[in-house]
């Protein structure tokens, strides 16, 4: 397929568009990273890092739509392009607050650590998700850079783990508090943690749908799995 | 979200179902066909400036034809009202029906004919005569009114036009007198003041200035509501902006023809595709 412009500067754009986004994507992946082990190893340095670097994603997001209204102004792209470029808006954005995430696990696990609480709450499930939300991120912003719709509709589809994951913990969570009271506090430290993680894959998902919006042009957001698994092959 | 944000993620199978779709269809439905295209070729002598092309051309709506230099676009907006009987050597063969009458039939009056189809051409071409009776010159021609009625039509034309306010104080100046922009809608008048059915543009805007340019797209918008148009550009924003339909033409054949907010989103054609993103090479 040709996939240069006759303007070389467009394409120069396009790609640094492109290249931010991965960069911006790099960074929330390694914050959700550090975060988990933050929670994981009780490392309250580690927690305050991921707080610290939220700043770094947000000022991304607001650089990259800048550069996207830019391109728009300068260039008015029509059909793939276009829809990449409103994809890469909206993808950062999904990015940013998968940030914020990350900052949220972070936040709740330094309150925990610094309360010195010895909670006897079995988090496997936190930490199995949490591993799996960082694996969905990196898979979708792969088939971003990819441009693979079929790797995209696979990440919308293990997306459902995580929810089930999410799902059991917080039932193991009610028969925890209801039995000790005095669970309450800490339990719901980890419930803000395991819903920031399940949200975080919720992102992951919605990444990979604008994949197929870019690939396909087709809209596959709030559609039945089974028709956005035949958009993503045909 | 306004309505270009929705229809950028305008999806087939998003849409289908809704009651909004379905009114969206119905509508489209039941458009009438101003102008069908069947298996139409023409010839510039030996060489065939169009092969085999079939479209139908909806009733109040703007279609637009874009595609690089020499692809026909211009040729094909020649034929739907015979302009190219006036120079020997060039013949189309097929059928352009309008309204259900062929017009490519030997025999036709085409001068009844361009009154139907009107045409606007790439500089403004005003004649060398006042502003008031650039418009009434046509109009003599197929129609006997009185200096009142005229009067009237020509009020009318140029309120069309968009023009009255500008040129009812001197109707009587010469139309060279006018700025471009003004002589490019003073054609428009002149085009509609017959009152065709249908008019042509022949890249209207391409000598003109971006708030001129922006006066005669508002009037394309306005005179939708009463006239099937149809606009040969070489500027595809444009063409995203002012019409329903868009075609892609390239050596003389038709490539795709579907609706514009389609064609600038998602074109089925990956040829559409690589000339609209500037790919074409």
């Amino acid at each position: 397929m040709n996939d240069r412009h006759l303007s070389s500067q467009f394409d120069e754009d396009l790609n640094s568009l492109c290249s931010k986004l991965l960069q911006m994507g790099g960074l929330v992946e390694s914050q959700i990273e550090v975060a988990m082990r933050g929670f994981s190893e009780t490392n309250i340095d580690l927690c305050n890092q991921v707080i610290e670097r939220e700043k770094t994603v947000n000022s991304l997001e607001v650089e990259i739509d800048s550069s996207c209204a830019e391109l728009i102004a300068r260039r008015q792209p029509t059909a793939r392009d276009l829809r990449l470029v409103m994809a890469i808006s909206k993808a950062i954005t999904n990015l940013e607050r998968a940030g914020d995430e990350a900052e949220r696990v972070a936040k709740r696990s330094k309150r925990i650590i610094e309360q010195s609480v010895n909670y006897k709450i079995n988090a496997a499930e936190i930490k199995l998700s949490g591993q799996m939300a960082i694996d969905l991120l990196r898979q979708s912003l792969d088939c971003f850079a990819r441009l693979d719709a079929v790797g995209a509709a696979k990440v919308v589809e293990d997306d459902k783990q995580i929810d089930e994951e999410f799902r059991g913990f917080v039932r193991k969570l009610i028969t925890y508090m209801a039995e000790d009271p005095k669970m309450i506090s800490t339990g719901l430290d980890l419930l803000f943690i395991a819903k920031a993680i399940e949200r975080i894959g919720d992102h992951a998902k919605n990444i990979a749908e604008f994949v197929i919006y870019i690939v396909k042009g087709s809209d596959v957001r709030h559609v039945p799995h089974d028709d956005l698994v035949r958009e993503a092959t045909k | 979200m306004t309505t270009t944000m929705k229809s950028m993620f305008h999806s087939d199978i998003n849409q289908s179902g809704t009651e909004a779709g379905q009114i969206a269809q119905a509508n489209e439905a039941a458009a009438v066909n101003a102008l069908q295209i069947k298996n139409l070729n023409f010839f510039y002598g030996s060489f065939q400036g169009l092969k085999n092309i079939n479209l139908d051309i909806l009733e109040r709506r703007v279609t637009a034809f874009i595609g690089p230099s020499g692809c026909g676009k211009s040729t094909l907006l020649r034929t739907l009202n015979r302009m190219y009987d006036l120079y020997p050597g060039q013949r189309a063969e097929g059928e352009i029906n309008f309204y259900g009458e062929n017009i490519l039939e030997k025999g036709k009056d085409v001068n009844l004919l361009r009154s139907r189809i009107g045409m606007v051409f790439q500089k403004p071409t005003p004649f060398p005569m006042s502003i008031y009776e650039n418009i009434a010159f046509g109009v003599r021609l197929y129609e006997r009114l009185s200096k009142a009625e005229m009067d009237e039509r020509v009020e009318w034309a140029l309120n069309k036009a968009a023009l009255w306010t500008e040129a009812k104080d001197k109707l009587n100046q010469s139309g060279l007198s006018l700025s471009g922009g003004q002589q490019q809608r003073l054609c428009i008048a002149r085009g509609v003041a017959v009152k065709p059915s249908i008019l042509l543009l022949d890249e209207p805007t391409s000598a003109l200035d971006p708030i001129s340019t922006a006066k005669i797209e508002e009037l394309i918008n306005e005179l939708k509501k009463d006239y099937t148009i149809a606009i040969v550009t070489h500027n595809m924003q444009q063409a995203a902006r002012v019409s329903d339909f868009t075609a892609y033409m390239y050596l003389g054949e038709l490539i795709e023809y579907g609706k514009t907010d389609q064609i600038f989103i998602k074109p089925a054609k990956k040829e559409t595709e690589d000339y609209i993103t500037g790919r074409f090479g």
